[in-house]
Parts: structure tokens; C-alpha cells; sequence
């Protein structure tokens, strides 16, 4: 598996890796079949994500995919937040094997899908406004 | 704790014996001869070649003219099966029986051989990952031509009874196949003794180079050509034949058979070292019948941990080993030979295979010993699998079907 540098170093020194016991919103994507599972928590204070850590089972791919998003949307607004995409990840990360996109796709969703969790817990309908969270397929 | 360089990838390659490499080097250099040829210098090399089918031979108990060299493993395992329902279809037959957890070079070329109207038969090999003898006997009718199971496999390295399978083979006719690139080395090889009819073999998981192999082929089993042309291994298989890679093969065989039981006695030592350690980490079972195994092969499911992730770990700590996870096959699911066991996805995607060599030194099972239960620590720490298990969350989580 031809990784990048910048792989390997969010692999060997993933940032943000644990749980926020206060945590406004917590997703959790994936599956164990598929062998990756990525969970998300973030703490939101004033539309601010002033803290997020993550937890993933998974390849180098996943783990230092779900180290570069929570990289770039702690102390982003929740706005900054819903733009990232997986491709942005993959190019932060200066690229990902064919095969490990899939793990990038997990990671911008485990971030929509602790916003959703923010949204429900304050009694809003995440759907409006994070969208819709799809289902990736091991066959990816 | 002083990092070191450990390679126990052997199932995978092995590196080129000094031994080896001194039989080659007159063939890559002034021995350049086409075997061929009717001057010196050619007939120098066919010379040369017409003793490594001997000694080729004589490291299996077969004859010079049952011997057949190929380019790998792969070759010798797709000329068998091909070559030999082509012949055996003429005959009536269209019936293979072979089992679930084949190497792929198998299994693929069944799968194309039932695209072409074959009728293939995958025997179970229950939890030891072993095939019953008494499996194979239930499942032959009166078309079944061939029979092709392996000698030792690859990823959890249980030996299977072929001298059983190859008798009842034998009494009821069928042409067996047995795919030995694993067992070379580790495991006698008399292809009399065994009643085989095919056997394959590969020169770089014996300590010569890549792209060298051989199928073994008896007489009386005909095949068709695999490759036409020239009249190279005896018109079967043309070109030009890679010589000094052959005559290291030979050298590797050669080898490969000295002390075969005391060298495997001194393995099994490090072996059982690292299975008992190992499985003192909390969640981890053994994969694979823990006797019937080969002296230097370890495959263990670590739970709550997924295998690719664990192996860039190991990596990073110099340690070059294997896994089942689906991450590391290239393919989408995780190892089919571990599924065959019974054993769920998510414990699947956690396995570890080690396989050691005569140069695996007790120094390096210690140092594994010693890196190993700290990456296992550091990545359960960040797994929510292992947090769920842990809680008790997730019920479902169980280690087989």
C-alpha cells in the first residue's frame, strides 16, 4: 500500500484520538464487518467546534483520515464543518491509494454525522441542514 | 529497547540463501549459454539443467523426466488443473473436488474451469482448518477426474493428510493434485509415498529467487502443452529456459531437505514461544489446528484491532509480517481461508500471521515479544470496536459463527 508521508505521520501520530466526556455531539459511522468503525465526538459552544476527538478501528487509511478531519474543523464553525469533503481530506493528506477512499468518504461522514447528533440533541432537524448521511458499502 | 530488523514474512518470501546465490552467479555471468545450443557454452548449460531435473527429482522421489519447470507456483497450479480437465474431459470426466481454502492460483483457476462448463466441489475444512480424508471419498462420483487439495496453507500453515487423500484417490482412479508450495522444506516430500500424481512447487519460499517453479507431473498423467514452441522441458513447456534461476531452485531443494527434522524441532521452538505469549494478550485465539501445523507459521486473531493498521505498526517498530484483514489482501473481504474457519469479519480483519525461517533468531521472537503487546494497547485504546466490546455493548460481537 503506497501511502503518502503525511499518511503515515497522522497514522503514527493521529491528533485528537479519545473521547470529550461532555460532547454536544457524538456520530459513529461504519461498521465492523467492513473492518472500519470511526466515532466522532464534538464539543460546540456559540456555533464554534471548540473541541473534537475521534476513535477508529480500521486501517492506517481510516485512522489518519479521521486525524486530518478532525484537524481541519476544530475551532471551525459548524458552517466550515459541513463543507468538508472527503476530497479535501484526501488532498490534505497529499493523497490516498484508490482502494482507501472509501476511508475518507467515512470520515467527512462521521463528522455530518455527529452534527446530526448536535442538531437532534437540540431538538432540530439535523435532515435541513446536514443532509442526508449515506451508507458506505464494504464494496466501495 | 533498541529497535531492530525483523523479517518473519516467510510464507510470503523468503531472501536468496548465500548458498543459492553462489550456485547462480557462473549462470547470470560467463555461463550465458542457450541450453540448446550444440557448442560448448550451450551444452555446458543443458548439462546443467538436465542434473537439476535429477536432483529436482530425486528431493521428491520422482524421475527427471516427471519434472517440469515453470516460472512460479501460480504456473505449476493453473498447467495442472487446465492441462489436466482438458485431457480428463475427453475422457467423460468434468468433476473436480478440491477445498474451500485453496490459494487463490487454485480457487481461480476452478472458477474458470466452471466458466468453461467444469463441475468443482469445495470440501469444508471445520475449525483446525483441515480437510477429512473421508470428505474427500463422499464427494466423488463418476465423473470426478481430479482431485487438487494442498499440502500445507499458506496463512495458518495446516498440514493436510494427503497420503490419506492421495490412497483413496489412488483406489478410485482420480488423478490427485496437491499444491506444496508451503510444505517444501518443512514437510518430507516423497510424491510415491504420498500417491500424489501433480505436485507444485515455488522457488522463492525455499530461499531461491522469484520466478522460478516447478510442477511435478507422473507418468502416465498427460498433459497438454502449457507453452508451444521450442522443444524446452521436453516439448511441454517452450523458451528458453532461465537457467541459473533453475539450477538455484535445485541448490534451494537440495537444502531444503537437510535435517528437515531438526531444524523444524528448533522452529517449533520459537514457534510455541510466540502462540503461548502472544495468546496471553486478552482476546486472541490461535487460527488453525495448533499440532498439525508447520514449524514456523503463527496466525492470531487479535480482537477489537484491525490487521493493516496493526501491521504499519509493526512496521514502524521494523517487524515485516502478514495479515488476513481485507485491507491488506487488496481485496474487499477479509481473508477467505480465516472465514473458512468460521471465524466472523471483524475478528477476521484482526489477524496476524508470523512466519519465521532457520534465520529467525530467539533474540527476534523476543523483540516481538517485547513490541507487540504495546501496539495492540495503543490501537484497542482507539478502536470503538474494542470500547464497545469492552462495555459489553455490542452483543453481537462474537469471535465465530
Amino acid at each position: 500500500m503506497l501511502y503518502s508521508e503525511k499518511v503515515f505521520d497522522h497514522f503514527s501520530n493521529p491528533r485528537n484520538v479519545g473521547e470529550i466526556e461532555d460532547a454536544n455531539g457524538i456520530g459513529e459511522v461504519g461498521n465492523a464487518k467492513c473492518g472500519d468503525i470511526m466515532k466522532m465526538y464534538l464539543k460546540i459552544e456559540n456555533g464554534i467546534i471548540v473541541d473534537v476527538k475521534f476513535k477508529t478501528f480500521g486501517c492506517g487509511a481510516a485512522i489518519a483520515t479521521s486525524s486530518m478531519a478532525t484537524e481541519m474543523i476544530k475551532g471551525k464553525s459548524i458552517d466550515d464543518a459541513l463543507k468538508l469533503t472527503n476530497k479535501a481530506v484526501v488532498e490534505a493528506l497529499d493523497g490516498l491509494p484508490a482502494v482507501k477512499i472509501h476511508c475518507s468518504v467515512l470520515a467527512e461522514q462521521a463528522v455530518k454525522s455527529a452534527l446530526s447528533d448536535y442538531y437532534t440533541r437540540l431538538g432540530v432537524d439535523p435532515l435541513p441542514i446536514v443532509g442526508p448521511i449515506g451508507v458506505v458499502e464494504c464494496e466501495e | 529497547m533498541e529497535k531492530r530488523f525483523v523479517y518473519v514474512d516467510n510464507a510470503a518470501t523468503t531472501p536468496i540463501s548465500k548458498e543459492v546465490l553462489d550456485v547462480m552467479m557462473p549462470w547470470l555471468t560467463e555461463g550465458y549459454g542457450n541450453a540448446s545450443s550444440i557448442y560448448s557454452k550451450g551444452r555446458e548449460a543443458g548439462w546443467a539443467l538436465k542434473k537439476a531435473h535429477e536432483d529436482v527429482a530425486a528431493a521428491i522421489g520422482a524421475e527427471p523426466n516427471e519434472i517440469y519447470f515453470t516460472s512460479c507456483g501460480s504456473e505449476s497450479d493453473n498447467w495442472a488443473l487446465k492441462g489436466a480437465m482438458q485431457t480428463l474431459a475427453k475422457r467423460g470426466k468434468k468433476h473436480i473436488i478440491t477445498s474451500v481454502f485453496e490459494h487463490h492460483a487454485i480457487l481461480h483457476t476452478c472458477k474458470a474451469l466452471e466458466k468453461q462448463g467444469f463441475e468443482v466441489t469445495y470440501l469444508p475444512v471445520y475449525e483446525n482448518g483441515i480437510v477429512k480424508p473421508e470428505d474427500v471419498e463422499a464427494a466423488i462420483r463418476p465423473d470426478t477426474g481430479l482431485v487438487s487439495i494442498m499440502f500445507a496453507n499458506n496463512e495458518i500453515g495446516t498440514i493436510q493428510p494427503i497420503a490419506e487423500i492421495g490412497k483413496i484417490c489412488r483406489e478410485h482412479k482420480i488423478w490427485f493434485h496437491t499444491d506444496a508450495v508451503q510444505a517444501m522444506g518443512h514437510v518430507k516430500i516423497d510424491v510415491n509415498e504420498l500417491n500424489v500424481d501433480m505436485l507444485s512447487l515455488s522457488g522463492h519460499k525455499i530461499h531461491a529467487q522469484k520466478g522460478v517453479g516447478m510442477l511435478y507431473v507422473r507418468k502416465g498423467v498427460l498433459l497438454p502443452n502449457l507453452i508451444d514452441g521450442g522443444g524446452q522441458e521436453r516439448g511441454k513447456r517452450a523458451g528458453t529456459e532461465n537457467v541459473a534461476a533453475i539450477m538455484g531452485f535445485a541448490k534451494a531443494m537440495q537444502i531444503a531437505n537437510e535435517n528437515i527434522e531438526e531444524r523444524g524441532a528448533k522452529t517449533k521452538v520459537l514457534r510455541d514461544k510466540l502462540i503461548d505469549n502472544i495468546l496471553k494478550i486478552e482476546k486472541t485465539r490461535l487460527n488453525g489446528d495448533r499440532e498439525n501445523r508447520l514449524p514456523g507459521n503463527v496466525n492470531i486473531s487479535i480482537e477489537g484491532i484491525e490487521g493493516e493498521s496493526l501491521l504499519l505498526s509493526l512496521d514502524m517498530m521494523g517487524i515485516c509480517a502478514s495479515s488476513g484483514s481485507a485491507c491488506t489482501s487488496g481485496s474487499l473481504d477479509p481473508s477467505h481461508v480465516l472465514l473458512a474457519l468460521g471465524l466472523v469479519h471483524e475478528v477476521a480483519h484482526g489477524s496476524l500471521r508470523i512466519s519465521l525461517s532457520d534465520e529467525t533468531t530467539e533474540e527476534d521472537v523476543d523483540y516481538i515479544l517485547e513490541v507487540l503487546p504495546g501496539i495492540v494497547e495503543r490501537l484497542r485504546a482507539m478502536s470503538p470496536l474494542w470500547e464497545a466490546m469492552m462495555k459489553g455493548e455490542n452483543k453481537k460481537v462474537k469471535m465465530m459463527h
